[in-house]
């Protein structure tokens, strides 16, 4: 469903390669991607499932606003993938229900 | 316009918050038609805008029968509950395993204790039990609690509800059994002729044999055109909302609170702000946010998703105001403080009163007569 503007055609110059885990799996993606857009680029779309019902969800709005788009990333829980860059090495895993607060 | 459609109600309800849902949810059994008329978005609405404790421990001080109708109410919460799963399918979350009031330092332990002792003491009020609790019991309640907190004042009376969801299970409520729920009508004007009132609204006329006025914080200017004399005074409460975690089983706080779904609520402020109910200002935040950070520590590392400001519906002395109009025999007035707690009362004890036209001698004390002593 998602495409880079590259293999989109645009002309975009691609980026320096970050390569990242999700969920234990590698995955490239670009220097200064989003954990969001990587997700997306890597063609998975749904990052976690809602802590009420367990339905899974993906980025919505890519701003900062939804919530829609929380991983967990080199061990913290509910983390906006839009509002974080890859970095060389990042672990992301899949945010399934409520995090998880520590008593 | 769509008014002249309208049949002559049984009873008409102002306002659709809490209050007035609760009323007309209870007046079902005891009038043939209902309808209730409330505003458009815009509008103050504590009834959105609340923290959601079913509370007992602080209420009060200064009018011991108060203590006693809050005490009735949380004992029939239960049933309230129940009817509306029952009635609608929706669980709103009700919770009564007992509340605290954290306290931090000797200071406030003593101070809380001596309020405490003379509520219980006043004249009214229908002993139930209470302790004050060290850090190491409430601990026990609250796991994770913080050192700071050396203290508590627990009672099993007190507990949560989820209030939008309480809302929605009275609206769901209305729809199948013939309630008609009336917005964009907020009353203007109200007569009353012949032994029918007539409230003028946008959208036309509405006519009803009875009336409740449950219009929150505009009782005052609606109560003066029936003759009743209620001087308000809204109070401000700010609200941070913190992202969903999974459970903590931890006993509700009078200021933090965890939602059934996960939502973490830091509360809430008491201010004299007016009517600005727009803005949220970081000095209070930054007061509850430390507040809540220090009772629960392991709460710093939780995100704040969003923050509110809302109205109290408040008389000028904090108490609930129940009464019939002695110029307009058949308008009632309802107004009080904690229409969350009061809801099961309100619904269960205080419409079957309306419906039967006459409020009870015990709720006497709750009339307007109190703000027009004479003072010399
Ligand atoms: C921050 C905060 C925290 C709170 N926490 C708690 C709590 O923990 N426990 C508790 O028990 N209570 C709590 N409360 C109080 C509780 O929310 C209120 O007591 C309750 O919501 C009042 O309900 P209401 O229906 O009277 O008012 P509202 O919700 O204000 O509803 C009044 C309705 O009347 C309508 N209206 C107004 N004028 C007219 C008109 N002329 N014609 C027609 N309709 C009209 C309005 O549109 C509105 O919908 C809290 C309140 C606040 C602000
Ligand atoms: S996609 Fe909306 S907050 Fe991240």
């Amino acid at each position: 469903m998602f495409r880079r503007l590259e293999a989109a055609g645009t002309g975009a110059a691609p980026g320096r390669t970050v390569r990242i885990s999700v969920d234990g799996g590698a995955i490239e993606c670009r220097e200064g991607d989003s954990v969001a857009a990587a997700l997306l680029a890597a063609g998975m779309p749904a990052c976690r499932d809602t802590a009420v019902s367990g339905t899974p969800r993906g980025p919505f709005c890519m701003m900062g606003v939804c919530y829609d788009c929380l991983v967990g990333i080199d061990g913290r829980a509910n983390q906006q993938a839009c509002m974080t860059r890859v970095r060389e090495g990042m672990a992301v895993v899949r945010q399934t229900g409520a995090r998880e607060v520590s008593a | 316009m769509a008014a002249a459609h309208h049949p002559e109600f049984d009873v008409a309800i102002v306002g659709g918050g809490l209050v007035g849902s609760s009323l007309a949810y209870g007046l079902r059994d005891g009038a043939e038609s209902i309808a209730v008329l409330d505003e458009g978005d815009v509008a103050l609405r504590a009834s959105r805008g609340n923290f959601g404790l079913v509370w007992l421990q602080s209420k009060g001080f200064g009018m011991g029968a108060y203590s006693r109708w809050t005490l009735g109410s949380t004992r029939l919460w239960p049933r309230l509950a129940a009817r509306l799963l029952d009635e609608t399918g929706i669980d709103v979350a009700l919770e009564q395993k007992g509340g605290l009031t954290p306290l931090m330092g000797d200071y406030e332990i003593e101070a809380r204790l001596a309020w405490v002792n003379k509520l219980m003491a006043q004249p009214g009020v229908e002993p139930y039990e209470w302790k004050l609790l060290d850090h190491h019991q409430a601990a026990s309640l609250v796991p994770g609690l913080g050192p700071d907190v050396t203290g508590a004042i627990w009672t099993p009376h007190d507990g949560i509800v989820n209030p939008l969801k309480l809302l929605r299970a009275f609206h769901t409520a209305f729809e199948r059994s013939g309630v008609r729920y009336l917005p964009h009508h907020g009353v203007t004007r109200i007569t009353q002729a012949g032994g029918v009132f007539s409230l003028e609204t946008p959208k036309g006329t509405i006519r009803a044999r009875k009336i409740v006025l449950a219009s929150g914080l505009r009782n005052g200017e609606l109560g003066e055109q029936v003759g009743l004399h209620l001087p308000m005074a809204p109070q401000r409460g700010q609200i941070i909302v913190l992202e969903r975690t999974r459970p903590l089983h931890a006993t509700p706080m009078v200021t933090l609170r965890q939602n059934d779904e996960g939502s973490w609520l830091v509360g809430d402020s008491q201010e004299d702000a007016g009517y600005a109910d727009h803005v949220t200002t970081l000095p209070v935040l930054a007061t509850l946010a430390d507040r809540a950070v220090r009772t629960l520590p392991a709460l710093k590392e939780v995100r704040a998703v969003r923050a509110w400001s809302a109205l109290r519906v408040r008389a000028q002395d904090g108490f609930p105001v129940y009464e019939q109009s002695a110029s307009h025999p058949g308008a009632f007035i309802v107004t009080c403080h904690s229409g969350v707690t009061l809801a099961a009362t309100h619904a269960l004890t205080l419409a079957p009163m309306i419906a039967a036209g006459a409020l009870a001698p015990e709720l006497d004390t709750f009339s307007t007569r109190r703000f027009h002593v004479q003072k010399t």
